[in-house]
């Protein structure tokens, strides 16, 4: 029914070695850049211009242009991909605390906080470059 | 303000189709490190890809009325993806609609009424299999929410 899973894209990463209360590696990504947001932008169709335009920004109060959610939410969402195969996630979720302004750099974390029946839980965190929580994230995923 | 929010309100269904382009696209935008959304013409798309759907709905598939939402002061609270099976592949042909599941107001904790609004598209196989959804939390406030810090 389903193909097998791939290997892990993360190098040295073994899934079926994770017990409750391991994490999974961080993820440090490079500063966020307008390009980096403008092409998420593209991609997902969401063209929101209070994430690239500063006057639009401004209306709503705010001094700048701040990153889409959804991009970070993504870029969490495919490193579990990565991490443990797209076609075993279940289950993804996140909730959006501190905006992203560009030149953030994010770090992308989790821990297992259950295991059965080769079923997974992960707690997640996407967490700025002055530890300010981004993303609270929840994934279930097949191991 | 709530006014124009019904709950159980529902848009009109509308045709998604997985794409091999837009699954690369997406890749690269959230930096993939694998290599099958470049190389497998049937690769599993990435665990939020399903926000793309935009492209395919119309002005009748939102369920909310215009205006329902103001933009510059909307943001988005959370983002769920529940997938009934695997997600889906490059080449899946679904069946999107969306509803409002919830719709209620909090007290911000700097003041000023914080309106919240669920919004959950299902997405259908030719069979009429839930094969996925997507549930949006959007929150109005009634002032910016945030400087940087």
């Amino acid at each position: 029914m389903t193909k097998s899973q791939p290997a892990s894209a993360i190098a040295g990463f073994d899934p079926a070695a994770l017990v409750v209360g391991d994490s999974i590696p961080d993820f440090e990504d490079k500063p966020t850049s307008r390009t980096d947001i403008v092409r998420y932008q593209g991609a997902s169709g969401d063209m929101n211009p209070i994430h690239h335009d500063d006057g639009y920004a401004a209306l709503g109060g705010y001094s700048s242009a701040f990153s889409v959610g959804m991009l970070q939410a993504g870029v969490l969402g495919t490193y579990l991909a990565d991490l443990f195969g797209p076609a075993s996630i279940m289950r993804f979720r996140t909730q959006f605390r501190e905006q992203v302004w560009p030149g953030d750099t994010l770090t992308y974390r989790g821990t297992v906080s259950a295991l059965a029946d080769g079923v997974m839980e992960l707690e997640l965190q996407a967490v700025r470059q002055n530890g300010g929580v981004h993303i609270y994230g929840w994934a279930t995923v097949r191991v | 303000m709530t006014s124009a929010i019904e709950i159980g309100a529902t848009g009109e269904p509308y045709e998604y189709v997985v794409e091999r382009g837009k699954v690369r696209e997406f890749a690269t935008a959230t930096k993939a490190r694998g290599t099958e959304y470049f190389t497998d013409s049937d690769a599993v798309a990435p665990p939020s890809f399903l926000m793309t759907a935009v492209f395919w709905s119309g002005p009748g598939s939102y369920p909310l009325k215009p205006g329902a939402l103001v933009g510059a002061l909307g943001l988005h609270g959370e983002q769920e993806f529940i997938f009934h099976g695997e997600p889906p592949r490059i080449g899946d042909r679904l069946t999107a609609q969306q509803k409002v599941e919830d719709s209620y107001v909090k007290q911000g904790r700097r003041g000023g009424e914080m309106l919240f609004v669920v919004v959950n598209t299902e997405f259908r196989d030719e069979t009429g299999r839930l094969v996925a959804e997507s549930r949006q939390t959007v929150i109005q406030t009634s002032q910016a929410a945030g400087e940087p810090s």
